[in-house]
């Protein structure tokens, strides 16, 4: 499927800034679907997503939509979540939804967002007085208010409790059903996997892997991580097969010879009743590349 | 070009969001209202001690007896018609023309004009008997004189601060930004929200002038569309030096300063609550720089002289161009983030 946005060689460093926010980055988004930017934070996702927008300028590089350099008509078929936004103050959901609709030639009716992205409840409150969740869903809305054929989401649902950003999922899922191409930028792992067809796993301004996230663990790990208390390990004589690091008071073995690795950590001594084994993650694999954690 | 359809959009968000903020809403009408009936009752009495003689050419020319008279303030008019003015709207008690005969004017509803021409005529001034003229006209009481201060004063603070903070705000939570995801210009924005503030402005204008008229009945000696002419000049003026200061600053705390920097000189210097005719030309040149100085002058030249559009057509004009001078350098600096 054609690239539906591409963006080449992006730079971009910050006046007065020692390091380039963004260093040579591209990549191209297919249409229709869901395309995850991860990354730690400062990694220089926003900055990346921002230019992706026509909302900041790159130093050098260039952003194309359709094989055409994005210009101001790019604004009306796009359709943005910033990270950070507030809405008008004394104005209802209803009354934003309706500005935002007439700065557009064109827009999507509002009963249908309503219906969309379950507003119905609090449509008529001030946007000011709505939960974190609440208000998501609203600037999601906003964002889809001229029926955009690219919709940018960054970081939707950082702050979100557990069942708000389920539902925050769904939404999404509902979006990219209706032939939406999305591109996100989050740095929790478990949402990139559930959402994402493909991401781009970017550090220090540069993509590092990019793919579709089942493809991609599989050509990194042909293991699995096995998991336990730092107070019940105890390190073997000889080395382990595969990798281990320690992150938040756990060690993590990262192995494909599951038998041969419990079998030495049972030798030295450790406990194995808090043990855990899960599948690779992409917090593994952008551990694996980097060398350091996402949350470092 | 400006899109109809965005800016009405614009408009009318922004303006919701005005009246429906309830105690910015309540502060520009009770605080304007407030200060009129305050002043009104305070000025109620006249606190005046002494009784001014206008003198029609050279004070030196009175005859001594009458000019050394204790309690008595002579005040030059160049021509006879001036003084007359002032006269008739009880700004002076009397009104000599010192010659042989000596001739003198009084406004008979002016109980000050009565007691003085007795003075007068029992000195040295008297003899030969002067010539007597009367003059007709209500007296401009200080609060005629205040009204156009005070209003040109909420009007500035309601444009300074309603239009230059509320942007600010927009920038530093992000709303701009939001607004500029979307087709519209900056132009659109900036127009809406000069528009919407006017509205509103001359709105309160229209509520608390004609509200308190009701009760104080005010002089108004001059048409009162000139007088709103002059009010949306100058709201759009201060409308638009709040956008200049608006323009790219990023701190609440910056633009409350730089307004709040701007707006207590305009409104001590501006002749808000006191004339300048008699303060040093240095302070009176830096006073003139204000845009409210000339809304002051020419609204209450309207108000209390008669004046007519073309009388204060320098005012109106150096509104207007400080206007385009404010918009263009704050539309070329303005920035959404």
């Amino acid at each position: 499927m054609a690239a539906v946005l591409e963006a080449k060689n992006l730079v971009k460093r910050y006046p007065g800034a020692s390091v380039n926010a963004v260093d040579g980055l591209s990549l191209a988004v297919r249409e229709g679907i869901c395309f995850g930017l991860l990354g730690p934070n400062g990694a220089g996702k926003t900055t990346t997503i921002e230019i992706m927008e026509g909302i900041s300028a790159a130093n050098s590089g260039e952003v194309l939509y359709r094989g055409a350099p994005i210009g101001r008509e790019f604004r009306e078929r796009s359709g943005i979540q910033f990270q950070q936004t507030a809405l008008q103050d004394h104005l209802s959901v209803r009354e934003v939804l309706e500005l935002f609709a007439k700065l557009y030639p064109r827009s999507t009716s509002i009963a249908d967002l309503v219906k969309l992205c379950d507003l119905g409840e609090f449509l008529e409150r001030d946007a000011k007085k709505l939960s974190g969740g609440q208000r998501q869903r609203v600037l999601l809305a906003v964002a889809l208010v001229n029926d955009p054929d690219v919709v940018f989401l960054d970081e939707p649902t950082t702050g979100l409790d557990p069942q708000a950003r389920r539902n925050f999922w769904e939404l999404v899922c509902l979006i990219r059903d209706r032939g939406k191409t999305i591109l996100l930028t989050t740095h929790y792992m478990e949402e990139a996997h559930e959402l994402c067809d493909e991401v781009a796993i970017v550090d220090r301004g540069r993509v590092i892997a990019q793919g579709e996230p089942d493809r991609l663990l599989k050509e990194h790990f042909n293991g699995v991580t096995i998991e336990l208390p730092k107070e019940d390990f105890r390190a073997p004589e000889a080395p382990l097969p595969g990798k281990v690091v320690e992150r938040d008071g756990v060690v993590e073995v990262m192995t494909a010879e599951v038998d041969a690795a419990l079998g030495a950590m049972i030798a030295a001594g450790s406990t194995l009743a808090r043990l855990k084994v899960r599948p690779r993650s992409l917090e593994d694999l952008f551990l694996e590349l980097t060398g350091r954690g996402l949350r470092e | 070009m400006i899109s109809p359809r965005r800016f009405w959009a614009v408009f009318v968000a922004r303006s919701k969001e005005f009246l429906r903020d309830r105690g910015a809403l309540s502060w520009n009408l009770l605080f304007p209202l407030f200060a009129v009936f305050g002043m009104a009752f305070i000025f109620s009495g006249d606190h005046q001690e002494v009784f001014k003689i206008g003198v029609v050419g050279d004070v030196a020319a009175l005859p001594p007896g009458f000019a050394a008279t204790k309690y008595l303030k002579f005040v030059p008019f160049a021509a006879e018609t001036d003084g007359q003015e002032r006269l008739r709207h009880h700004q002076i008690d009397l009104l000599v023309a010192p010659g042989k005969p000596l001739r003198y004017w009084l406004n008979e509803t002016s109980p000050k004009g009565y007691l003085v021409e007795k003075v007068m005529l029992g000195t040295d001034a008297g003899k030969p008997a002067p010539q007597r003229g009367v003059v007709t006209g209500r007296p401009i009481r200080y609060v005629d004189w205040l009204i156009a201060g005070l209003l040109a004063m909420n009007m500035m603070f309601s444009a300074l601060f309603g239009v230059g903070y509320s942007i600010v705000r927009y920038r530093k939570n992000g709303v701009l930004k939001r607004l500029k995801a979307t087709p519209l210009s900056a132009l659109e924005f900036l127009a809406a929200q000069v528009a919407s503030r006017l509205c509103l402005i001359l709105g309160v204008f229209a509520i608390v002038f004609h509200g308190a008229d009701f009760f104080l009945h005010f002089q108004r000696l001059g048409s009162l569309w000139s007088l709103y002419l002059i009010f949306t000049l100058g709201a759009t003026c201060l409308i638009s030096l709040g956008l200049l200061v608006a323009a790219r600053a990023t701190s609440e705390e910056l633009a409350g300063g730089l307004l709040n920097l701007l707006s207590w000189p305009m409104m001590f210097l501006s002749g808000v609550w006191f004339s300048l005719e008699g303060a040093p030309r240095p302070i009176r040149l830096f006073a003139d720089a204000f845009p409210l100085t000339h809304v002051i002058d020419a609204a209450r030249a309207v108000m209390t002289e008669g004046a007519t559009l073309s009388q204060v057509s320098d005012h109106l004009y150096f509104l207007v161009g400080m206007t385009v001078s404010f918009l263009a350098v704050g539309a070329w600096t303005f920035r959404w983030e």
